[in-house]
């Protein structure tokens, strides 16, 4: 492999790595979201029924 | 909708800078890193000038929802820009030999560019939430603004430069197949930033609502 292929291989996979870590976060972001919601849900559940 | 055009996007993106896009003749290979270091930065810029666009929209209109949809696209354009510095100190090392080079203006004003939208977060984080802070950033995501057209004109005003000149007011200087596959490469990455801004847009939404939720169940 040349230098130029490294470079150009580097250069391509930052913007992989860097587009995924980001969806990698904001997926997370989004499970806790998916807690949250349904830590709620049973929280009116309860508050209906008692 | 939006995220299955930009797969698309991206695949041809790829297909066309690896099997269509003619080898550099000085360059060689790591000239193909342009295809998405430009479209990059260009992105960057549209991030910036869309997340000012809502700034104003705050100001002037009293938006409710503007204040954070520009801090989204404000956000967004950060990630663009540290992917396009990122790119260009790469590009740079291996057609310069230096990973970066203070002398370019071009270069040192997107820097500039970059390091003002990311002061953007300490301010928006050191001020409470409500319309004080929504002022202010809105002011600042303006003022930032103003420095786009500096930084992208910066290398034509230069007198003394080795950050290559494409696009000048004849026209761009590549060969039309070039030209095509960046054209592919822009909308690819304009696509992933209207993907990445309306998924998270939708979940800073849902956070919002959510906090709404849990002080009324609390």
């Amino acid at each position: 492999m040349t230098a130029s292929e490294k470079y150009t291989a580097a250069a391509y996979l930052v913007v992989f790595v860097g587009v995924l870590a980001y969806v990698v976060i904001i997926a997370s972001k989004l499970q806790r979201l998916q807690r949250e919601v349904a830590r709620l849900v049973e929280l009116a559940k309860d508050r209906q029924h008692g | 909708m939006v995220a299955g055009g930009c797969l698309v996007l991206f695949t041809a993106a790829l297909a066309l800078v690896f099997f269509y896009a003619p080898t550099d003749a000085n360059q060689g290979l790591s000239q193909r890193i342009f295809y998405f270091h430009v479209p990059l930065a260009f992105t960057a810029y549209a991030c910036f000038g869309w997340g000012a666009w809502k700034a104003l929209r705050h100001l002037w209109k009293r938006d409710p929802e503007a204040d954070l949809e520009s801090y989204v696209a404000i956000h967004q354009g950060v990630i663009f820009g540290a992917l396009t510095l990122a790119t260009g100190s790469i590009w740079a090392k291996i057609s310069w030999g230096v990973w970066w080079s203070w002398g370019e203006d071009q270069l040192v004003l997107f820097l500039v560019l970059f390091l003002f939208y990311c002061a953007y977060f300490m301010l928006r984080y050191s001020v409470d939430p409500g319309p004080q802070r929504a002022n202010m950033c809105a002011v600042y995501a303006l003022f930032g603004v103003a420095l786009i057209p500096v930084s992208f004109l910066a290398i034509r005003l230069s007198k003394s430069f080795i950050h290559p000149v494409v696009f000048t007011s004849h026209g761009y200087e590549m060969t039309n197949s070039q030209f095509l596959t960046f054209c592919v490469c822009l909308a690819a990455m304009l696509s992933l930033f209207a993907t990445l801004y309306s998924i998270e847009l939708a979940g800073k939404r849902l956070d919002a609502s959510l906090r709404e939720l849990r002080e009324l169940l609390a």
